[in-house]
């Protein structure tokens, strides 16, 4: 067996998925690590459900297998269910709090499940689960908008990541507008510390 | 990484790329001087790259109107000796299959790729065709990357093959491998030809029935010499993992599962990865078929590479085992994943594999269709003439509703539905005269303005000659939307972002000889209803055009400029009649457990059309 570290991200299109993708691939590149990450885009995006997944070591390709994630950061609890086939008892799995409810809910022609049953379930399946409110530490930084950075700093708390904290700030200095970077790095840094005291 | 550092990056550097970012890098290491495309997924950030760079590259780019008009452009290119690039969706190929076919006829003086971004399990497409069968309708050759660094390196690799025998190259890629990040290798940017100079030689490039019937003959001839390159092609790699009880051959993405499969499981196999597969190379593939007891072959859509196995074992009257498509060993349809290929190969392999426990859940989870966006011009649209057939008490049976490729067609969706048919590019103007014709229905066709450009003019031209009883709606949002937003013939701006002239929809259409031509915005809903009920109301071709720019135009500006406006309910106000969540169905507006209607900031685009919506004015700028 190869040393493979097998990321899955999921969330709903908007959310900022594929930059906190992209910053986690760009600074394991940066340690000298293979990385490749499969990304969606087009039609797959508007108002759906968008899953990066990604590997980083020996690998050719991008996809996980069934239960293999390491890791697994869920921008929106429904989401987190719909990639459950994706993690094991043992996988990190990370979950931002805050719902978003898809039209057809409003219309009737499908059903949003109690917040509280998700995470009764989450809580039974998963071992190292972490339910954060990514939306309401963002709004503390200065925007929600930044809710995809708390998610990455949380990610990066957890043991076994990869990659350094520094190479992600890196990272994020190259990747994120330079407007926009100080609030992104405050949002980063609360996400990291909701973990690491945790 | 920013998206220059594509152009500006130093050989022997590295970035992070996707399988287009790639594409792109590759050919500019190639010099490459020309570069046209129409936008489709999953092949468009190439285009949104060079819309970028082009300008300082040094490199000619547009947006054609359509894939025809665009390899049109780069055969041209390359036949007065340029080396010129043309890629598309892999359906945008058959748009262009006409001109393409006589482009392989013809051939070229400078080098010339043709990418064909394939998608497999149809994520953003209307079918699933493998364009590996139109290389073989074509008698084109064929590379088939894996990985992006593939991508690029195959670039250079296409550029020296097409000009060694004077023919275009077909690079075919799917959207995991188009878009698929990986670390890329960069090698040294060259600076194309500024300029080409075409030398006449009317029997190679006018394809009339006395010079062809020699191009035919020079073109088998052609493939015959290609053939022996691409049996001793470095791009075709026997890997050898021990073991010889069963070879694998696979080419492109599918190449990557079948490794991570191998290694994970630790499998003794053979595995002979193929990417330049047409013409086939025998030579390796029967020397790799004679090394080993059973054959596997994996390969996405289409069983094109088993076929020709199949072909080698008969004609050398081999007696071993294929397993792939055909046999079942692997799915008929879709695309690949490591899962697929561990449950295939674990039926022809006499090892366990590694197993692991896979969690579900009972929980019903909402679905979430892809929709028009918050702020999009399209709801608006669809709102208003929704309302005028209702009030004109027209029933939905009878009214067909012609769509076609684009945002617009998510109005399938409840509560619109207000597509019943839709199946290529430019189709619901050529549908729409059809059912005119044929019932006695109302037919209104939509059409974004990318579209029309692409293939609805053809479609228009031929409801007014043929006196078709049609409402043509022109939903104009100033860009070519679903791929992202990129520019076409009626923006203000080229491929490269210079200024250009923008073409007239309005004057089209009327030269076209309609008679009730009017404009309306979409954002105003009352008179664009006023406009529908006049249109419904008499006979002939009668065309609307929505006008109004994408909210993806609107957001960005208004970014810029610091404008962030939100809406919120009034609770007080609000009487839960439900009409902006039921009918108007903007995402951003959502019912809370307690039935109280929200509006969510993190999505509201502040375009205010649902306060046009609300019957007791209980929507409200938020302070």
């Amino acid at each position: 067996m190869k040393n493979i570290y097998k990321i899955q991200l999921i969330g709903v299109g908007g959310q900022g998925t594929i930059k906190a993708s992209t910053i986690i691939g760009e600074a394991a590149m940066k340690k000298g690590l293979n990385v490749v990450m499969s990304e969606l885009h087009g039609m797959a995006q508007r108002g759906g459900t968008v899953i990066t997944e990604f590997k980083i070591g020996d690998a050719d390709s991008p996809l996980i297998e069934e239960g293999a994630a390491d890791l697994m950061i869920a921008f929106e609890p429904s989401e987190a269910l719909r990639a459950i086939n994706k993690v094991n008892k043992n996988s990190f799995v990370i979950v931002n709090s805050s719902p978003i409810i898809p039209f057809t809910v409003s219309l009737g022609i499908s059903e949003y499940p109690e917040l509280s049953s998700i995470f009764k379930e989450l809580k039974t399946k998963i071992k190292h689960l972490f339910i954060i409110d990514a939306q309401k530490i963002a709004k503390e930084a200065g925007n929600i908008i930044s809710e995809n950075m708390v998610l990455l700093g949380a990610a990066i708390a957890t043991p076994g990541f990869p990659v350094s904290k520094e190479l992600i700030i890196q990272s994020m200095k190259e990747n994120l507008p330079p407007k926009s970077l100080e609030i992104n790095l405050g949002a980063f840094e609360k996400g990291y510390f909701r973990i690491k005291n945790n | 990484m920013k998206v220059k550092e594509i152009l500006t990056g130093k050989e022997g550097g590295k970035l992070f790329l996707l399988g287009n970012e790639a594409a792109v890098r590759g050919a500019l290491e190639s010099g490459v001087s020309l570069v046209s495309t129409y936008p489709g997924t999953p092949s468009s950030e190439i285009g949104n790259v060079f819309y970028k760079i082009a300008n300082d590259a040094g490199v000619y780019f547009e947006f054609s109107s359509n894939e025809k008009v665009a390899l049109e452009v780069s055969a041209a290119a390359a036949a007065s000796g340029l080396r010129s690039f043309v890629f598309m969706k892999h359906v945008g190929l058959n748009v262009a299959a006409d001109s393409f076919m006589s482009t392989v006829y013809t051939g070229v003086k400078g080098g010339m790729i043709v990418l064909s971004a394939d998608d497999p399990s149809m994520y953003s497409s209307q079918n699933e065709q493998d364009n590996r069968i139109m290389a073989r309708l074509a008698g084109i050759p064929l590379l088939e990357p894996s990985n992006p660094q593939e991508v690029k390196d195959f670039m250079k690799y296409g550029f020296e093959l097409s000009e060694k025998y004077e023919i275009p190259v077909l690079m075919r890629t799917t959207t995991r491998v188009s878009h698929m990040r990986g670390v890329v290798e960069l090698g040294q940017v060259v600076k194309g030809k500024e300029k080409g100079f075409f030398k006449k030689n009317q029997q190679q490039y006018v394809v009339v029935p006395a010079y062809v019937i020699k191009l035919r003959k020079k073109l088998i001839e052609k493939l015959d010499r290609i053939k022996e390159d691409a049996n001793h092609s470095s791009l075709n790699k026997a890997i050898d993992k021990g073991g010889k009880s069963l070879g694998i051959i696979t080419s492109g993405g599918a190449y990557n599962y079948v490794t991570d499969v191998v290694s994970e499981n630790d499998l003794k196999v053979k595995i002979l990865k193929l990417a330049f597969t047409h013409p086939f190379p025998e030579k390796p593939v029967l020397e790799f078929i004679n090394n080993v007891d059973n054959i596997l072959v994996v390969e996405e859509v289409e069983p094109v590479m088993e076929n020709e196995v199949l072909a080698i074992i008969g004609k050398y009257n081999i007696r071993k085992k294929v397993y792939g498509k055909l046999d079942g060993t692997l799915p008929r349809i879709y695309e690949f994943n490591p899962d697929i290929i561990s449950k295939g190969m674990a039926k022809i392999i006499d090892k366990p594999f590694i197993k692991r426990e896979i969690m579900s859940t009972d929980l019903s989870l909402p679905i979430r269709p892809p929709v028009l966006c918050p702020g999009c011009p399209h709801r608006g649209t669809y709102f208003a003439l929704k309302k005028a057939i209702k009030k004109m008490k027209i029933k939905e049976e009878d009214v067909i509703y012609s769509s076609d490729i684009g945002c617009y067609a998510l109005a399938l969706q409840s509560p619109y539905k207000m597509a019943d048919y839709c199946i290529s590019m430019g189709s619901s103007l050529g549908i729409g005269c059809g059912f005119a014709k044929s019932t006695d229905q109302k037919v209104i066709s939509f059409i974004g303005d990318s579209t029309f450009f692409h293939a609805g003019m053809a479609g228009l031209v031929n409801a007014v000659h043929n006196k078709v009883n049609l409402l043509l709606v022109i939903l104009d949002n100033r860009i070519t939307g679903m791929t992202g937003g990129q520019t076409n013939p009626g923006t203000p701006l080229d491929g490269m972002g210079n200024p250009a002239p923008e073409v007239s929809i309005e004057g089209i259409v009327q030269g076209a000889g309609a008679e009730f031509v009017k404009t309306v915005d979409p954002f105003d809903l009352k008179e664009t209803e006023k406009v529908f009920k006049e249109a419904l109301q008499c006979e002939g071709v009668r065309v609307v055009i929505t006008k109004h720019p994408c909210a993806m135009l609107t957001d960005a500006q208004n970014r810029r400029k610091g404008i962030n406006i939100e809406y919120t309910v009034n609770q007080e106000k609000c009487i839960k009649c439900l009409i902006c969540v039921k009918d108007f169905t903007c995402p951003a507006i959502y019912i809370k457990k307690d039935g109280s209607v929200n509006i969510n900031p993190l999505l509201c685009d502040g375009c205010g059309v649902c306060v046009q919506v609300c019957p007791k004015k209980a929507i409200e700028v938020k302070k």
